[in-house]
């Protein structure tokens, strides 16, 4: 259970890294082109420090690299919405938005892990997270608030990604046994921070918060959108192709 | 000759951060501690600054082969997580190597994530020291920077941001 928990949390890290990195060298203007690449390097950094526990935890001898790059979609358990599709840059801003404010309020929580590596990790990764959350904020409020096009196009990308909000706080038998063990953090907790922070932001960005209806979740169990296997199948080809390959 | 703690960190002095040559890793506060270890090795024991941060790998390779240049091995670089690394680490030295550099020092009394949506410090230009400067982009050419333009002299600048 250790091991999927902390999977759980590195798994979130890394696919919402490698979506970012999608834009490496297409952003809409240089600053954004870089400050994306820049968000996308910590998650992948703190997704390093995740799995190298993870392969510690589970001693097997597997590395870090055989946890990103050798497993198939079933054996990922990020949650549904940092895999969905990178869409216009408006769509991007608000998966963004609505991960960083569950990640900021999730490692706030960390901190107190009775696991310690969770607890230092958390540590290191609030203080990156909380510049992330600060962007993706201001960039909902200047597009939401900003022409008739940029409202609508955040629009739209608001009401096609809440379906997959509700599962970042619907807990998974894995996120139970660590709320039990003092390992985990209250998912409750987390979603009362997020609902505050969300409603706050759309509401300076002259959005409408969409109702909650139907949810989908699965991503905590192994059950994908069809996008993962994309991601995987360009993220992992390299070590799929000539396995063992090192720089 | 008896080689001492001291040496070492003297040593260490000359070890340079890859994206930031003016400072070294003491400067920049991420050696947390030398040890001796019983199998006549050395451990040193360093701290990452930012999780990404691609110069980590390269700051453990430049430790181990200034050290022994000097005939001191083998080497062991362990990184540790806990307690983070805070530019509050930075010594005095650095910061006024950072300046002369042309980039602006982390502003002190650092970070405090109540900060999400304060207003900005205020930064000074590292070229002409005024304090009238906005913020461009939160993100510079690297993870640990911030990109800044003086409204004084013009001058686009660098601010290595508070962590």
């Amino acid at each position: 259970m250790q091991l999927e928990y902390t999977l759980q949390i590195a798994d979130n890290a890394l696919i919402l890294g490698h979506r970012l990195s999608e834009w490496c060298g297409h952003g809409p203007i240089l600053e954004q082109d870089i400050a994306i690449t820049n968000i996308a390097l910590d998650l992948i950094g703190q997704a390093r420090s995740l799995y190298q526990y993870a392969a510690e935890v589970e001693g097997k001898g597997r590395t870090e690299d055989d946890l990103a790059y050798l497993r198939i979609g079933t054996q990922f358990r990020n949650t549904l919405l940092v895999e969905q599709p990178k869409g216009n840059f408006g769509t991007t801003i608000v998966r963004q938005f609505l991960f960083d404010a569950f990640h900021f309020a999730f490692y706030q929580e960390l901190c107190n892990s009775k696991d310690e590596t969770l607890a230092a990790v958390a540590k290191k990764s609030l203080k990156e997270v909380t510049y992330h959350l600060r962007f993706s904020s201001e960039w909902v409020i200047r597009l939401g608030d900003g022409t008739a096009e940029s409202h609508e196009k955040m629009q739209t990308a608001l009401n096609d990604l809440w379906a997959y909000t509700g599962e970042l706080f619907k807990a998974s038998d894995a996120d139970q046994w660590a709320l039990e063990n003092g390992i985990g953090v209250d998912l409750e907790v987390v979603k009362k921070f997020w609902e505050e922070k969300v409603s706050e932001i759309l509401k300076m960005a002259t959005l409408e918060q969409p109702a909650d209806g139907w949810m989908q979740t699965g991503g905590k169990q192994g059950r994908h959108t069809e996008h993962l296997g994309y991601i995987l199948a360009e993220m992992q080809y390299l070590q799929r192709a000539y396995p063992g390959q090192e720089w | 000759m008896v080689i001492t703690k001291e040496h070492i960190w003297k040593i260490l002095e000359e070890v340079p951060d890859p994206e930031i040559p003016v400072l070294s890793v003491l400067d920049l506060g991420i050696v947390r501690d030398v040890k001796f270890l019983d199998n006549e090795g050395i451990e040193v024991i360093i701290t990452p600054t930012y999780s990404g941060c691609p110069a980590m790998d390269m700051i453990a390779v430049n430790i181990k082969s200034v050290l022994q240049e000097k005939g001191i091995h083998p080497v062991r670089v362990t990184s540790v997580l806990h307690p983070a690394w805070t530019t509050e680490w930075m010594t005095e030295e650095g910061r006024r190597k950072l300046k002369d550099y042309g980039i602006a020092p982390p502003v002190k009394g650092s970070f405090d994530k109540g900060a999400l949506f304060a207003s900005e410090r205020t930064v000074e230009c590292p070229q002409c020291n005024s304090s009238d400067t906005r913020m461009v982009s939160q993100f510079g050419s690297t993870p640990c920077k911030a990109l800044y333009q003086c409204n004084s002299c013009k001058e686009p600048f660098d601010y290595f941001k508070c962590h």
